[in-house]
């Protein structure tokens, strides 16, 4: 009996994750390969090429998604890996203003955030319309609809997802280390370099996993700040499930997108030295 | 790698692992080869089962209306009204934001037998409407419990071809698909469709993402009635969006947001819905609204019962309220789109207030006969055909 006991107390997590991901993946999967419209209804045919078609269809969007994922999540690791270095080791008693600060823009609904980057960014709106009047700006001069949207976009809503797993694994970094490597001579540079970044990979990963997923999957930006060629697959699979009805699709281009953002992962962990950091990441 | 978890994995100690892994996979395989989604498809019910459902429903005393933003005065005088005269009590949601995202998110709900929790929804007649009344999840109407209806709506409301007999649906509201432009940035008068294809507008034209909106502007422009229209002439239109989209005229294809990005000057015109360009005239905003010569489309927002609804009689009357010429009215003077109810254009020409005579004199609100036979209706397609259509138009508006 005692045996068991530990299986009896997961039970509760084990039954969350059947209810709320094996069960709908499982159906996802399911769905993937019938074929049928909504009207005659989806029957399970076990059609691979649900899976080749939606590829050949939609592959230019799910390329540019990527693409797009992965420049928004570099310029993110840049932008705020200086942001929680500073934070971590240079604001003293103020970090938790701070962080409250960099959280604080997220009290407001995502969707409403990104319109009003929409409105701030106008072709004549208050900041090119103004600079467009002092005549720093040709008037032809626009931002909106166009890949530097989307980007920046992504860029700006994701940004804290970055910063604070890596703010919390330079935190960790502890101070007698850092002495150490300078009593041993180091520079700074080569401290950081051999001590600091080593030590907040970690919170590299966790912080790239966090942003370069969602941002690759994300349908909103594309839509409110982007153009004519600047659908992305997150779109693709919201018109295929709300507006054609397409569920075998819709389903098989979201496994397409999981499978190729989990590849994508696995090679990114190896490369980073899987075991320590799955190991610190989960800690 | 010295990971417990590994370890764990690689030696084989607990037979009840393996036990759970295989209730796992078996798990995966019965609900792989399960049944996908059933299909719903529902022939009319027979006059007498009708009659048998309202014989018997009675009154309860509420009603849930369902509707889309803007599309009721904001002091919701006419429900008032309503609650005065027949002491129904409602609740009035603005829920609808657009009828593809609706429908999507009903649909699994209505398919499982569920209540949407609304007793009046209101959709457009398209792709969408089409399929609520072919699956079935619509409540056939009691058209003895709809007298002002009968009375008061207008020639050209009844019996349309999305609805024979207005057995599901009534229309709440109609509007026009034409072109919207922003005063300060164009100098012309707009007048042909032509304008939206103009390379001197570069950059500057927006089109709506919908694929029936774009592809019957795409079919104007190059001298096909969409109502008539077959695949080949689909295709024509395709290439001619096409070509707009490669030569880099349009800025961006809208859902509802175009009218804001008009106003504010992000696109200098746009295929746009006539009702939300008065109501920006009205806040001083500089746009304009044209029927393009070549043809505007002309669309109409019913109002249903859905399956289920649990106030189905409370529904009817409230429906039927709407009818009163005067009601009517009120409503038209706030929202500004067609009204199908005879009679409002003459007590809003009786008012004393300037705005109301204005509307009254309003070829858009009160399209003449000359009016309608530029106006199109949106093309019912087959359940074969929806696909071959929205995948001709969304590769260029999703491209």
């Amino acid at each position: 009996m005692r045996r068991w006991t530990p299986y009896w107390l997961a039970l509760p997590a084990w039954l969350w994750l059947a209810i709320f991901l094996v069960v709908p993946i499982a159906a996802m999967a399911s769905v993937s390969l019938t074929t049928g419209n909504l009207i005659d209804g989806f029957t399970q045919t076990f059609s691979v090429s649900n899976y080749s078609d939606a590829i050949a269809k939609y592959s230019t969007q799910l390329v540019r998604s990527l693409v797009y994922g992965g420049v928004a999540t570099v310029i993110m690791l840049v932008l705020g890996y200086p942001v929680a270095y500073w934070i971590a080791f240079k604001a003293g008693h103020r970090k938790s203003m701070f962080l409250f600060l960099l959280l604080l823009p997220f009290f407001v609904s995502f969707v409403l955030r990104t319109i009003s980057w929409g409105f701030l960014l106008a072709d004549d709106g208050i900041l090119f319309g103004t600079l467009k009047g002092w005549g720093v700006l040709p008037q032809d001069f626009h931002v909106l609809a166009t890949t530097v949207a989307v980007i920046g976009g992504l860029v700006y809503n994701f940004l804290p997802f970055m910063i604070l797993p890596i703010y919390v694994a330079l935190e960790r970094v502890d101070p007698r280390v850092i002495e150490a490597s300078y009593d041993l001579y180091a520079s700074r540079l080569s401290t950081f370099r051999r001590v600091v970044l080593p030590l907040s990979l970690p919170g590299v990963f966790a912080g790239v996993l966090m942003t370069f997923v969602p941002a690759t999957a994300d349908p909103i930006n594309a839509q409110v700040l982007g153009g004519t060629s600047n659908t992305m697959i997150g779109n693709i699979v919201q018109t295929e499930y709300l507006v054609n009805n397409d569920y075998p699709t819709a389903s098989a281009i979201s496994f397409t997108l999981m499978a190729v953002l989990l590849i994508g992962i696995f090679i990114y962990a190896r490369a980073l030295g899987t075991e320590n950091v799955l190991e610190a990441a989960a800690r | 790698m010295n990971n417990p978890l590994l370890r764990g994995l690689t030696q084989s100690r607990y037979s009840r692992r393996d036990a759970l892994r295989f209730a796992g996979y078996s798990a995966a395989g019965l609900a792989l080869a399960a049944c996908g989604v059933q299909g719903q498809k529902a022939a009319a019910p027979s006059p007498s089962a009708v009659a048998d459902f309202w014989s018997t429903r009675k009154k309860n005393g509420r009603v849930v209306f369902a509707n889309w933003p803007e599309y009721m005065p904001e002091d919701q005088a006419p429900l008032k009204q309503f609650q005065q005269a027949t002491g129904i009590s409602y609740e009035y949601k603005e829920v609808i934001q657009e009828n593809a995202e609706f429908f999507g998110k009903s649909e699994p709900q209505l398919r499982a037998g569920q209540p949407l929790g609304y007793d009046i929804i209101v959709m457009t007649n398209g792709l969408q409407l089409g399929k609520m009344i072919q699956l079935g999840y619509l409540t056939a109407l009691d058209h003895k419990q709809l007298p002002n209806f009968a009375a008061n709506a207008g020639a050209s409301y009844k019996n349309p071809a999305y609805d024979p007999n207005n057995t599901y649906t009534i229309p709440y509201q109609a509007g026009v698909t034409g072109i919207a432009y922003n005063t300060k940035y164009v100098d012309e008068d707009i007048t042909s469709i032509q304008s939206l294809f103009d390379k001197k507008y570069e950059g500057k034209v927006g089109m709506m993402a919908d694929a029936q909106e774009v592809g019957n502007f795409g079919m104007f422009a190059v001298g096909i009635d969409p109502d008539k229209s077959t695949q080949a002439d689909w295709e024509k239109a395709a290439a001619k969006l096409k070509e707009q989209r490669d030569q880099g005229i349009v800025r961006k294809y809208y859902a509802q947001d175009y009218i804001d990005a008009v106003a504010k000057g992000d696109v200098w015109l746009s295929q746009a819905w006539s009702g939300d360009v008065f109501q920006r005239q009205l806040a001083g905003e500089p746009v304009k609204f044209v029927v393009p010569q070549e043809g505007g489309t002309i669309w109409i927002d019913n109002m249903a019962i859905p399956k289920g609804a649990a106030n189905p009689v409370d529904a009817l009357m409230l429906m039927d309220f709407l009818y009163k010429p005067e009601i009517a009215a009120e409503l038209t003077s706030y929202i500004q789109y067609v009204t199908p109810v005879n009679g409002v254009q003459q007590i809003l020409a009786g008012k004393s207030d300037d705005d109301s005579k204005a509307l009254a004199e309003s070829p858009l609100i009160f399209p003449t006969e000359a009016d309608y036979a530029k106006l199109r209706p949106y093309r019912t397609l087959t359940n074969a055909e929806e696909p071959v259509y929205n995948g001709l138009f969304q590769t260029i508006t999703q491209g």
